[in-house]
């Protein structure tokens, strides 16, 4: 799903640049603090980002699918309990 | 470093269940040695967790690809010399 190198599209490519929302800045900051303090590195990252169920992967943005991979990372490392971030989300 | 600039290389068409960094669509091709890169820790093993050491070399490799002119970079553990 995530290996795409060498398949056929018409599609043509966006490279438009865009402004980043604030919580993609923070999600960038926070893996960058995570890789710094030796927490989560970024082989980690891809790999969590290529465990995704292919649905979940084609619907979602690029730091949609880092902050997918930081939860699925975080929680198998015990630095987040199982469904954490979703009971304070609910809060 | 097993291989040089200019050698015939041979990409590796070998499954692997797991993160890895050498994309499918250029698995059992060949190319040319176009640079060696340093030596890095191996994202097989640091994707779970792991140290990945030993380090692996890592090379720029040049292939062809229909019609298209590629390079990709590519661990040694991952090419053997073309026949």
């Amino acid at each position: 799903m995530h290996d795409r190198g060498g398949w056929p599209t018409d599609e043509p490519i966006d490279r438009s640049e865009h402004q980043l929302a604030d919580w993609e800045v923070l999600m960038d900051s926070i893996v960058g603090t995570l890789g710094a303090n030796g927490v989560m590195n970024t082989d980690e990252l891809r790999r969590g980002i290529e465990s995704m169920d292919p649905d979940a992967y084609e619907n979602t943005s690029y730091y949609e699918r880092w902050l997918y991979s930081v939860e699925t990372v975080l929680t198998e490392k015990g630095v987040l309990a199982p469904d954490e971030l979703d009971a304070r989300v609910s809060q | 470093m097993t291989y040089a600039v200019g050698q015939r290389v041979l990409i590796a068409d070998r499954r692997h269940d797991g993160h890895h960094r050498t994309p499918g669509y250029v698995k059992g091709r060949s190319g040319t040695v176009e640079r060696l890169h340093a030596s890095f820790p191996n994202p097989e093993s640091r994707a779970y967790g792991g140290d990945g050491l030993p380090k692996r070399q890592l090379y720029m490799v040049a292939l062809d690809y229909e019609g298209e002119r590629v390079l990709l970079d590519v661990f040694e553990h991952w090419l053997e010399a073309a026949p």
